[in-house]
């Protein structure tokens, strides 16, 4: 999915498969990936250290942590609270919760940052209100093995027979679901506007 | 929607055209880069065979990762080395300026743009950073952005995105005796919530930011990210245009500064302007304010109780709860007294030199409490240096502080300075999360420089008001 050579990025228009819940509020993405996992120079093998420090003690114990449990290890959709992702801008979050297997992410409200550097990766950030998420966090805990389904196009979650209306930004929608989220070559394609403008702009001075 | 704001003019300005997702196509006035988050995109340049459009507005510095005591190289940790020799080689193949510490000009990002003159008002300026909002001080329009938007401004200059509402925050009155910059946005973040300002920017204004100098309105704007805001700024005054003028980029060149200036001038809020919201707050009744817990938002003045989550909502009792149980501190009592293992003066904060100055009147003629690791951090080499020629080194250092190099050190313990265990430590930086400084059971109390000072030399969270024999202004 995040393969951005082959020409047009594909469009994601829906996620389905089991869930996992995170619970709290302002969970910040030092703790979704503490920067000492941040000296690398790719983002291969991040996945492994998501949430590192909730799940494992000083002795590389597994703590209660629900990227720990075994049931929950096929999950792909994440479920989580309140300004979920705050903090560092660091794309190693999204990155690093993409590569443990995580396709897309349902929570009561992202910080803006964090969401888009989801949607820079494919994942959608659909949010909704605190008791739909309860609710929801409640049943993936009781339901680790059966499927929700999550429809970007329509903007619902539905699990259990139940349809769950979610909240998908609109440029988020537009860009998923037309499959126009590869900005660095929509903007390309403007080349000479953006050497317009910056010839116009009083601050750039040719002896700059 | 907000009309005539600094922000409405920078971004019409700025915007390039609509795209077929409806965001903004945004033209970068400043690319700031180090050496953390951008390696990968220009890993994904190569991979699509695309060069950096505009290397002459692109500038580099080294700061998350780099060592504070021996910059030898190669460096000892060898993932910073690998990390600063790939900045190296993608700075000098993209023709990409570089402040590397061979230059004297290294510094944390957020502290060399102003110091150099690049950052201006009137400009856009995206990093890879969270904190790029501090370069609002100069009415900039400046925001942080994550790898792949690094990788569409290194690959066209702009970044896609959708305008924002605008939020004024107008500070009343006057900051009393020992209350800083830090205090008023610790107090803005507590007010308004972590996530109060998503959505938004943040204008600051008023009385009490108008009478602070550059690096106060710094530390505020830098801030704005840890209440939600990605960007924050001060409408540009002659207390920006006599910081500017000061600058590599403007002290020789008289004609070009007034050119320039008449731009500045224009894009200023109009009197008439239009915001989504307007806060007010009163900085009259402001004290030094200390956190107790493990977001940003949850701070008090010193004085004040730590609050009760029982008294709170439910999702904030929560995270309340966790918080004094991770800092274990009790509701009801007061910050005054807290416990300290270490003192770090440092960050994008509050790591320049009237920062530094404020910290050395207070430890000057005292001694660091025993049992406490203290050290100092400028915030750039130019600030280093600036400092020792006042002698603020030797203050520090016979005080029992370790005088260090620049970079961002213990504010998010990428390398060596690194809490260890549970220790608590008093710190001038912006993020008390569980982990930040390098240890996932340390503790940490943000405050203002003189408050770090004071609890260095008492080896406990101190009201700096109380000390004798201080300069609190």
């Amino acid at each position: 999915m995040s393969d951005l050579e082959d020409g047009p990025a594909e469009t994601v228009e829906e996620v389905t498969g089991s869930g996992i819940p995170v619970r709290g509020n302002d969970i910040d993405t030092d703790q979704i990936i503490p920067a000492r996992f941040m000296k690398v120079v790719t983002f291969d093998g991040l996945g492994e250290y998501a949430f590192f420090d909730q799940r494992f003690d000083d002795d590389d114990e597994e703590k209660d942590h629900p990227f720990n449990e075994e049931r929950f290890q096929s999950a792909n959709v994440l479920v989580v609270n309140a300004n979920f992702g705050c903090g560092s801008s660091r794309e190693h979050a999204p990155q690093a919760l993409m590569r443990w297997g995580i396709d897309a992410i349902v929570g009561e409200s992202f910080a803006e940052i964090f969401a888009g550097n989801c949607l820079a990766l494919g994942i959608p950030t659909l949010t909704a209100d605190h008791e739909s998420i309860n609710a929801l966090q409640q049943w993936v805990d009781d339901h680790p093995d059966e499927d929700l389904h999550v429809d970007i196009v329509n903007e619902t979650v539905t699990y259990d027979g139940t349809e769950m209306s979610a909240n998908v930004d609109k440029a988020q929608h537009k860009a998923l679901v037309e499959g126009v989220w590869d900005t660095t070559a929509l903007m390309e394609a403007n080349r000479n506007a953006v050497d317009e403008l910056a010839s116009s702009l009083p601050y750039l001075e040719a002896d700059d | 929607m907000s009309e005539g704001t600094l922000y409405d003019k920078v971004w019409d300005e700025h915007a390039v055209t609509e795209l077929p997702t409806g965001q903004t196509q945004l033209f970068v006035g400043l690319h700031l880069i180090h050496e953390v988050t951008s390696p990968q995109a220009f890993g994904m340049l190569q991979e699509r065979d695309i060069d950096v459009a505009y290397p002459e507005l692109t500038h580099a510095t080294v700061d998350h990762i780099v060592p504070t005591d021996d910059r030898s190289r190669p460096f000892k940790n060898d993932a910073a080395e690998r990390m600063m020799a790939e900045l190296e080689e993608n700075v000098r193949d993209a023709g990409i300026q570089f402040d590397d510490p061979t230059t004297g000009n290294q510094g944390i990002v957020h502290v060399i743009g102003p110091e150099q003159g690049i950052t201006t008002p009137g400009k856009t300026i995206v990093c890879g950073d969270s904190h790029t909002a501090t370069h609002g001080a100069f009415g900039a329009v400046a925001f942080g952005i994550g790898t792949s938007q690094i990788r569409d401004v290194l690959a066209t200059q702009c970044i896609a995105m959708e305008k924002q509402k605008v939020r004024r925050i107008e500070v009343e009155g006057e900051l009393g005796p020992g209350v800083e910059a830090k205090d008023v946005i610790l107090e803005i973040i507590r007010r308004l919530g972590t996530d109060g300002g998503v959505g938004y920017v943040y204008e600051y204004g008023g009385e009490a930011i108008e009478s602070l100098g550059m690096e106060g309105r710094m530390s505020i704007c830098n801030m704005s990210i840890e209440g939600g805001a990605r960007a924050g700024y001060v409408n540009p005054d002659e207390t920006t245009y006599e910081w500017l003028a000061e600058t590599d980029a403007y002290a020789d060149d008289p004609e070009k500064f007034e050119r320039h200036k008449e731009y500045w001038e224009s894009i200023r809020t109009d009197a008439d302007a239009e915001y989504d919201d307007v806060v007010t707050i009163d900085a009259d009744d402001l004290e030094p304010v200390v956190t107790w817990g493990t977001t940003p938002g949850q701070g008090i003045g010193i004085t004040d109780p730590i609050p009760d989550p029982d008294e709170m909502e439910s999702g904030d009792a929560d995270v309340a709860r966790r918080a004094q149980e991770h800092m274990r501190v009790e509701p009801g009592d007061t910050m005054d007294g807290y416990e300290i293992d270490v003192a770090f003066l440092g960050s994008c904060t509050n790591a320049r030199l009237p920062d530094l100055r404020a910290a050395a009147n207070i430890v000057e003629g005292r001694q660091v409490a025993d049992g406490v690791r203290a050290f100092v951090v400028p915030g750039s080499q130019r600030v280093k240096a600036a400092a020792e020629a006042e002698g603020l080194d030797e203050i520090f250092t016979e005080a029992g502080f370790d005088w260090r190099d620049a970079g961002c050190s213990m504010c998010l313990g990428m390398n060596d300075d690194q809490l260890e265990g549970d220790e608590a430590c008093a710190s001038s930086s912006n993020r008390n999360f569980i982990g930040r400084q390098g240890s996932k059971d340390g503790r940490t109390v943000l405050m203002n420089p003189r408050m770090v000072a004071a609890a260095a030399v008492t080896g406990e969270v101190t009201d700096v008001r109380d000390l004798e024999e201080v300069t609190l202004a």
